[in-house]
């Protein structure tokens, strides 16, 4: 198995049997990156120097004897959405094209202290709006297993990335599926924690109420080291949950014998392809196999939950991207010759189109007049959606759905109209508006070999039944595809 | 039914401090129509005794004590500033 | 003023709080120097960057929302107040709007003789802004090319009062705003200075036919600056907006700025446009439950108010209402006061010596009570020697002067001066008999009946004592001996 395909923890085990050491790791990883990074575009900035002088440095740690611990020389690509310090972080837009952050985001952080390796800096859809990385000043970023398709978004970069080698495993971010939904097309790993659970300190807001940063891996058990590392409660993040961590390795047990198990009727309309559903069809028939109860579910808000999302995600967005206005920092227009004239232009300029869009509606919903209408009445209708989780969590341990609607889909097919774009994340919105951990594995390939992903959603904190049933899952499924890259 | 006018769209532009060329006007203004249209179905939703939920979280009385902690130098402040002057950052006549 | 026409004032106020640090982040406040130097991420608006509220600040808000007879919510959150500006780190403010921390509040002011009771509608928390300079010749906004942002200040803790449109008439206004100032001081949770801008005042204005209940149209005034300026501020727009309305026009809603070098108020150049700040509630930051008893607990740390102060000293100590309040409004003088009080036991001569001589050295000197010399324990032992007839007031003014400048105590400048009063009878008579003498005409005038004459022949003992006879026993002997 080539070095740049290992797991985290596949690595890790080689390095503690000195069988490999990390700057090898990371010449293979950027050896790999140099192969196929033109095809992709899945970073924005490559840190190569700094990396390999890293692996240096830790590879004297571990010969002086220091314990490896998980994550320790391990290569991590960051959506550049979350703050490195001293590293160009641009969300990639036009507006940070050359911003510096000033400090480092609470994961980077967390993953500094345990010595881990950046890759680079992961494309994205531009300020995380998007649903196929088509929206980046940097360009779109390719599908590996088909580089005529979308990786999937807005954290494309990251999936593509773990997906074709190109680092170990990423970081993303949340918030109305966009781990879920690309780790879906890209066949591999996606895990969104119970809102709260990871620190948004340093990662740029799009929609406060929903964001979550999370894991993009190969493997579920990559993904509980990592949730090890990056959740727990932030001093600096009020709406960060102080709870005990738990080992989330604790979790990884090939047992959901009686568990019950809910489809949600509405995640399985005739929206879905053929191909996803008879995937999920296939995943119900394992779980029972296994000893699980699986059983249909009505959550009836779900018709609800896009136009919730649509109205509550942009009003966040907007005033949250306000200060995106060429005064303290970000491109500005330097012709202007008047404050308004600096404001308009900088940021018509800055901003790309859907973004662009995404102010203007949050705008109108929370503008004099159409607050009660729109802004307010989403937020009931979200608590109408909360509560028929919370019902149905009396009933189940998980809920399983199709991630996405489809497999990747051609670049340039959903463009034309807005509203189609939105609509790839019917499966994955719901989980946001309620705070819900889930995740997304690969359930297989469809007849075109492109991947497919099955989401799994746990009640609030409940991220033990989440990574149980996708351990257990993932072991029966097996998938071992790689793209043909 | 139409939701917004393109009148509707250059008023939100100026609260939101963005800016549309005349011909990219429309295309926006028919764009948005068609994304409020949609969204606009909560409105069929029974909200009757139901509140808004602003926080997800069960979370409350969130503070820090009043003690002083390192600002940065004002050389990281101004670090990304477009224009400065004066230690301070420069803007354009305010009108 | 026309009497057929009543000012209808409501007054918004903005008290900076003196916590170590800012509103929503650890960075001190800080006290004009370099542009700057006290910022972070979270007050420079960073992206990432997320609020964390200072507990200290909801402290100081409930306390002065309590000493305003507010009643505090159970249940408060924080919205966002979103406009763009260049003093604006993130182009939204982090306010509140429709669940302030307080209610339903009221400050008396007493006008002599009458007290107006201004309704207190609400008492909000939220940050400030930055500065910003205006390049050019004059500094003023509307003539610069250019402006410079300092963020030092953005993100200050920041009290908004908002009183119901109850105050009628521009003195109304100045005193609510100087007895509102002093109850802030005595809460020492700001130094309410509105030369520094810790303490800044904005006024609602209408009038209306005098006996009417509804209210005008109302103008908003701003850059009222100090005291004087709000009351020739109100002033001038009150007489204004009774021009217009005589001359049969309308007020327009709008906001003017006060021109203290014309004594006038202007619209300002700049387009007038009804914001639309599109509040919603804060998604970074959770709810405050506020406990009784953390109510309870704030309440203790409020220190006896002016008013009560007041009332008590009238009671306690026979004070005459003037000087009551006198004494009451100002902390420093209070605490002073009683300090004498616990020495010595004519409070009305504490008072007296207090508002007299005393404040008007502390005036001259431009010093507080707290910064002089003269111990409570000096001023009373001089106040002893007085009674005791050892010196007489003018000499006392003496004293107390040299007491000042030194701090040394009265027994010891009396001894080193040789300034203590002479009463010794004989010694008195001796020196009066010469000046009866030496003034034959002066005598004569007292004996045919001119009892002014006696003020002459008086002066001439002070003289020749050099001011150290006891005036009353000068005059008693005087009056024996001529009669």
């Amino acid at each position: 198995m080539e070095i740049h395909y290992l797991t985290a923890h596949q690595l890790k085990d080689r390095l503690e049997k000195r069988q490999i050491s990390c700057t090898e790791i990371v010449k293979s990883i950027y050896l790999r990156i140099e192969e196929v990074e033109d095809r992709l575009n899945s970073y924005i900035r490559l840190e190569k120097e700094s990396a390999l002088s890293r692996a240096g440095q830790i590879d004297k740690l571990i010969s002086a004897g220091s314990d490896i611990e998980d994550f320790m020389g391990i290569p991590v690509a960051i959506k550049d959405n979350i703050c490195t310090k001293n590293i160009t972080t641009t969300c990639a837009s036009r507006i940070l094209e050359n911003y510096i952050p000033i400090y480092n985001a609470t994961v980077i952080d967390r993953l500094e202290s345990r010595n881990y390796i950046l890759t680079g800096k992961a494309n994205m859809d531009e300020f995380a709006m998007g649903s196929s990385n088509e929206n980046s000043y940097f360009g779109t970023v390719k599908n590996p297993w088909d580089t005529d398709r979308v990786p999937g978004g807005s954290s494309g970069g990251p999936a593509a990335c773990v997906a074709a080698g190109e680092a170990a495993c990423s970081l993303g971010s949340d918030t109305g599926g966009s781990i879920r939904q690309p780790a879906s097309l890209c066949g591999v790993v996606g895990f969104k924690p119970t809102y709260g659970m990871v620190s948004r300190y340093g990662l740029v807001a799009f929609a406060s109420s929903l964001d979550q940063i999370g894991p993009i891996t190969r493997d579920v058990e990559d993904c509980a080291a990592m949730l090890n590392i990056i959740c727990g409660h932030d001093r600096k993040d009020s709406t960060s949950i102080n709870v005990e961590v738990p080992d989330y390795k604790s979790f990884l047990k090939a047992d959901i014998k009686d568990m019950r198990i809910g489809v949600p009727k509405e995640l399985m309309v005739e929206g879905i392809d053929r191909e996803v559903k008879e995937a999920v069809y296939r995943t119900i028939k394992l779980v029972e196999d296994m000893g699980g109860i699986v059983e249909e579910i009505s959550l009836p808000n779900l018709e609800y939950a896009l136009s919730v999302y649509y109205i509550i995600a942009p009003s966040e967005a907007s005033s949250n991207l306000s200060k995106f206005d060429g005064v303290r920092y970000g491109y500005r227009n330097v012709e202007a010759e008047s404050l308004r004239e600096m404001y308009r232009r900088s940021r018509a300029e800055g901003f790309g189109d859907e973004v662009k869009r995404r102010i203007m509606i949050g705008t109108y919903c929370l503008s004099a007049g159409y607050y009660d209408a729109y802004y307010e009445k989403a937020q009931r209708v979200r608590t109408l959606v909360i509560n028929d989780f919370k019902k149905a969590f009396k009933k189940f341990d998980v809920l399983i759905s199709p991630t996405s609607p489809t497999t990747a889909f051609k670049i340039g097919e959903k463009m034309e109209d807005p509203l189609t774009m939105y609509l790839s994340d019917i499966c994955t919105i719901p989980v946001n508006l309620a705070g819900l951990p889930a995740i997304s594995i690969p359930a297989g390939l469809s007849g075109s070999k492109l991947p497919i992903g099955l989401q799994i959603i746990g009640n609030v904190l409940r991220e033990d039944n989440v990574l149980k049933v996708a351990y257990s899952l993932e072991k029966v499924i097996g998938f071992t595809g790689r793209p043909g890259l | 039914m139409e939701r917004i006018s393109k009148d509707d769209v250059k008023h939100i532009a100026e609260l939101a401090e963005l800016e549309f060329g005349e011909k990219d006007i429309e295309k926006i203004t028919s764009q948005l129509d068609r994304i409020l249209d949609h969204v606009a179905n909560v409105s069929s939703a029974n909200t009757e005794g139901i509140p808004p939920t602003s926080h997800i979280l069960d979370i409350k009385n969130v503070f820090r004590e009043d003690m002083a902690e390192e600002s940065v130098t004002q050389e990281s402040a101004l670090k990304n500033a477009p224009d400065e002057a004066n230690d301070g950052f420069k803007v354009p006549k305010i009108d | 003023m026309k009497n057929e026409y009543e000012p209808v004032i409501g007054l918004e106020t903005h008290v900076e709080l003196y916590t170590n640090t800012k509103m929503f982040c650890g960075c001190r406040l800080s006290f004009g120097e370099e542009k700057n130097i006290y910022t972070c991420p979270v007050c420079l608006g960073h992206p990432g960057s997320l609020p964390v509220i200072n507990k200290k600040a909801i402290e100081y808000a409930a306390k002065i929302a309590l000493a305003l007879n507010c009643k505090i919510r159970k249940y408060t959150i924080f919205h966002r107040k979103n406009y763009f500006y260049p003093d604006m780190p993130k182009n939204y403010q982090i306010s509140q709007y429709d669940l302030p921390l307080g209610v339903g509040g009221y400050l008396d002011i007493d006008m002599g003789s009458y007290i107006r009771r201004v309704g207190i509608t609400r008492v909000h928390m939220e940050e400030d802004t930055g500065k910003l300079l205006h390049k050019g010749i004059t500094g003023r906004i509307s003539e610069s090319e250019a402006s410079i942002v300092d963020f030092n200040r953005a993100g200050t803790p920041l009290i908004e009062i908002v009183t119901e449109p109850d105050i009628r008439s521009p003195g109304e206004a100045k005193e609510y705003m100087i007895i509102l100032r002093n109850l802030i001081l005595f809460l020492d949770v700001s130094d309410c200075s509105m030369e520094e801008g810790s303490l800044r005042c904005d006024a609602n204005v209408s009038v209306r036919k005098t006996g009417e209940d509804k209210i005008g149209t109302k103008t908003e005034i701003k850059n009222l600056n100090s005291f004087k300026f709000l009351q020739k501020g109100l002033e001038y727009e009150v007489k204004r907006q009774i021009k217009v309305l005589e001359a049969g026009g309308g007020i327009i809603q709008q906001t003017r700025h006060y021109d203290s070098k014309t004594g006038t108020t202007k619209v300002l150049r700049s387009k007038e446009e009804a914001h639309d700040y599109r509040y919603f509630p804060e998604p970074d930051l959770v709810p405050i439950y506020i406990e009784d008893k953390m109510i309870e607990d704030i309440r203790k740390t409020i220190p006896e108010l002016p008013s009560a102060k007041a009332k008590r000293f009238e009671k306690q100590y026979g004070l005459p209402k003037y000087g009551s309040s006198f004494l009451a409004n100002d902390k420093s003088l209070a605490d002073y006061f009683e300090q004498c009080c616990r020495h010595y036991n004519n409070a009305k001569n504490i008072a007296k010596w207090i508002m007299g001589d005393f404040s008007a050295l502390l005036n001259k000197e431009k010093m507080t009570i707290k910064d002089s010399r003269v111990t409570p324990e000096n001023l009373c032992k001089m106040l002893e020697i007085i009674d005791k007839g050892k010196i007489n007031y003018k000499i006392a003014k003496s004293v107390f002067e040299e007491m000042f400048s030194t701090g040394k105590n009265p027994q010891k400048i009396i001894e080193d001066r040789g300034l203590e009063q002479i009463s010794d009878e004989g010694l008195l008579e001796a020196i009066i008999e010469e000046v009866i003498k030496d003034n034959p005409g002066p005598v004569e005038q007292f004996k045919e009946g001119k009892d002014k004459a006696i003020g002459f022949l008086i002066g001439r003992v002070m003289a020749k004592t050099k001011g150290k006879a006891n005036p009353g026993m000068v005059n008693e002997i005087i009056i024996k001996k001529l009669s």
